[in-house]
């Protein structure tokens, strides 16, 4: 069932939406997530959409953009109407287990290869429904339902998305794809809720690949929570390739046992107004956590990149950098919490933060956060905020590179050092041509879609 | 070839070259010598087309081109080098794409075809071999990391890339072991042709034991001084600058 709403005054109106489909919510989804909907709207009512006026959205106002007429697929059927779903997402060289979901919904998956024994992938409605007692243990966990305005909405309404489950001592070879699609003709509102669970002594690798098909708007509200149990060893990707239209808050939450290494990755290469908020809390003692991003913004373009490392145990490593490229009259925030409970001795906890303005107009506003409870700890953080190195753009041209192929080079060697985070070879060099083409300026032209190599000629990236 | 007519040029209002004058004929090699702070880099850049210096006067005509009025990439391909006293690290950027994107840019602008990759790597092995630069070098960011005497190799290198028409090497000689210093000059030596010129600037004489200069000119408080044959580096050796600068003050 697809639902048009016309908000103008949002909790009351999200709200009686909520109160109106609740049985259709509810309908087929995991006891776990319907357990949760109640707790979640009624949080929802308290904290709202967040303006500006709310601390930890300071630099982005969402108000504006949860309103309007927007539309809301309460079923399969009705978020991939009339949308075609034939649609290749590959990295090239990179064999991968890819789940495709559109405007919110599972739609299919396609398989390389068998996965191993006991790994589940699919729609967190079917998987949910299947291993109940799985999804309850971890349901909600993470998400700040309490806190946070779109945490809290997205525990009301979500109703389909990733479910991932990686069983004790299983490394998974190849990486698993999400790939999130948003398409069709009408302006679309989405909820998309994922877990990822690796178990004891297992590794994988994760990837999250936002793209949007057509031109309409879409508002999206994704959450993902993310358990890297003892020993795990988990790297997490986002690549987001949305159009100048598109709205997406994504809460990443991860949390970490005894012995876990995990990685995050956002890469913001190209999004109307992003919003990230990324969180690992360290549960456990000798957890490493490494958290990355990478956001290039031009025209009216915005990113503000929300982050929080919370070292509750002792022997932790944490090592944060985010770095962005700032052109035309975009805008941006990064805040990096960084938090040292009392109990948390001998934590090494490093932090940066690297912005490239480009223009008079782009700006940029970074707040690294340190708070220190503890005090045999190594910490250190550090943010910067500069344009091209005018001696470098001289020595290129000297040798005859004239300034625009000057500048794309100068903006790749900043990026790069991020890119090279990425531990998964072919997506790395997958993002070092998308990071090229973009400062290119041959984003906006592409007729296949940028993240995946070809697709249907009838499906155009914007 | 270039031609240098009573250049002016400043840095946030502070004169640094008072009326400059030089010609260089194809073929020649030129050195220039002086003190600290006499406007010997000043000179280059501005030759290379730094924005940072803003010409008052004066005109510089290099092979009948209004040189002053070409951005520093397109003096590049005319065929002007700079040989960078301080060269400038790049992380990053890979020497590879780096002399790529340059020699292809070289060759756009002759109308020529760009490099095929294997064509390119040719070229890249056999240049460096001239200039015997170690090859884990080319592998690495621009200049970064490298020892003085490695950036200055890499210029060379780069000159060798680019076969200007005319190099000019500022102080290419500071900080380089003899061995070093042999295999710069012994490079820049074999790069050197009938048609090509260079401006050598430097501060001590060895290097010109080297690089034989046709002439040596002194550059004193942003003017040309004194002029004179291979003889003069010699001289200014061994006496120093004092008698030049008390000749100029009298
Ligand atoms: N970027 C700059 N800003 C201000 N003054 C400068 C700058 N660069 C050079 N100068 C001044 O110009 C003069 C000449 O410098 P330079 O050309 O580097 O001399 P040389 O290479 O002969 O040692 C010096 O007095 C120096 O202080
Ligand atoms: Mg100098």
């Amino acid at each position: 069932m697809n639902v048009t709403c016309r908000i103008t005054d949002l909790q009351e109106e999200y709200v009686a939406l909520y109160d109106t489909h609740l049985s259709t919510l509810q309908a087929g989804a995991p006891e776990a997530m319907n357990a949760l909907r109640g707790k979640a709207i009624e949080e929802f009512k308290k904290l709202g959409i967040p303006s500006n006026k709310v601390e930890d959205y300071k630099y982005t106002n969402l108000q504006p953009h949860f309103k309007g007429e927007l539309n809301v697929a309460f079923s399969n059927e009705a978020a991939q109407e009339g949308v075609s779903t034939d649609f290749n997402c590959q990295v090239p060289e990179l064999q991968t287990h890819n789940i495709f979901f559109v405007n919110g919904w599972y739609s299919h998956q396609t398989d390389a290869c068998p996965l191993p024994e006991g790994v589940i992938m699919g729609s967190i409605r079917e998987k949910g429904n299947a291993n109940p007692e799985l999804l309850a243990k971890y349901y909600g966990r993470r998400a700040p339902i309490g806190t946070d305005g779109p945490a809290a909405m997205n525990t009301a309404f979500a109703q389909d998305g990733a479910f991932i489950y990686i069983p004790k001592s299983t490394v998974l070879k190849r990486p698993i794809q999400i790939v999130n699609i948003m398409t069709g003709d009408v302006d679309r509102l989405v909820f998309q809720r994922n877990i990822i669970i690796a178990d004891e002594n297992s590794q994988a690798k994760i990837m999250f690949c936002d793209h949007t098909l057509s031109s309409s708007k879409f508002v999206v509200n994704t959450v993902s929570e993310i358990f890297a149990n003892e020993s795990s060893v988990m790297d997490v990707i986002n690549i987001q390739n949305q159009h100048n239209n598109s709205v997406q808050v994504a809460g990443y939450y991860a949390s970490q046992k005894k012995h876990s290494n995990l990685m995050t990755n956002n890469m913001t290469l190209h999004a109307g107004l992003a919003r990230n908020n990324v969180k690992i809390k360290m549960e456990d003692e000798h957890c490493e956590a490494y958290m990355n991003g990478l956001y290039l913004c031009d025209k009216n373009q915005h990113v503000d990149n929300f982050t929080f490392i919370d070292h509750a145990m002792p022997h932790c490593n944490s090592n944060e950098l985010f770095k962005g490229v700032m052109d035309d009259g975009s805008t941006g925030a990064f805040t990096g919490r960084v938090l040292v409970r009392k109990d948390a001795q001998q934590t090494n906890a490093f932090q940066s933060n690297n912005n490239l303005i480009l223009t008079e107009s782009a700006r940029i506003n970074t707040k690294p956060q340190l708070e220190i409870y503890a005090d045999d700890v190594k910490c250190s953080h550090g943010a910067t905020v500069g344009q091209l190195d005018e001696e470098a753009m001289f020595y290129l041209r000297a040798r005859g590179i004239n300034t625009d192929e000057a500048r794309v080079l100068l903006m790749f060697a900043f990026a790069y050092e991020v890119i090279e985070k990425i531990r998964v070879e072919p997506v790395r060099e997958q993002i070092r041509g998308l990071v090229e083409r973009r400062f290119r300026g041959e984003f906006d032209k592409c007729s296949s879609c940028v993240a995946c190599g070809d697709v249907d000629g009838h499906l155009g990236c914007l | 070839m270039l031609v240098i007519k009573n250049l002016h040029a400043k840095i946030e209002d502070k004169e640094i070259l008072k009326g400059v004058n030089l010609e260089i004929k194809p073929g020649e090699v030129h050195a220039i010598m002086g003190p600290n702070g006499a406007g010997k880099s000043t000179l280059s850049s501005v030759l290379a087309g730094n924005d940072k210096f803003t010409v008052c006067e004066g005109s510089v005509t290099f092979n009948g081109k209004d040189l002053l009025d070409l951005p520093p990439e397109d003096r590049a391909r005319e065929g002007v080098f700079l040989s960078f006293q301080y060269p400038v690290e790049i992380p990053g950027v890979s020497m590879v794409n780096f002399m790529r994107t340059a020699v292809n840019e070289h060759r756009k602008y002759k109308g020529q075809e760009p490099h095929s990759a294997s064509e390119f790597l040719k070229l890249m092995r056999e240049k460096k071999q001239l200039v015997e630069i170690d090859s884990n070098l080319t592998n690495r960011s621009v200049n970064e990391g490298f020892s003085g005497g490695e950036k200055k190799k890499n210029e060379i290198f780069q000159m060798a890339m680019l076969e200007p028409k005319l190099s000019i090497l500022d102080e290419t000689d500071s900080g380089l072991d003899i061995d070093a210093l042999r295999i710069v000059a012994n490079g820049v030596n074999k790069l050197k042709t009938k048609e090509n010129s260079t401006i050598v600037i430097t501060h001590y004489q060895r290097l010109l034991d080297y690089i034989v200069p046709d002439f040596v000119h002194v550059l004193y408080k942003g003017r040309i001084v004194k002029t004179g044959g291979k003889e003069l580096a010699l001289e200014l050796e061994e006496k120093g600058y004092d008698w030049i600068k008390k000749e100029f003050e009298d």
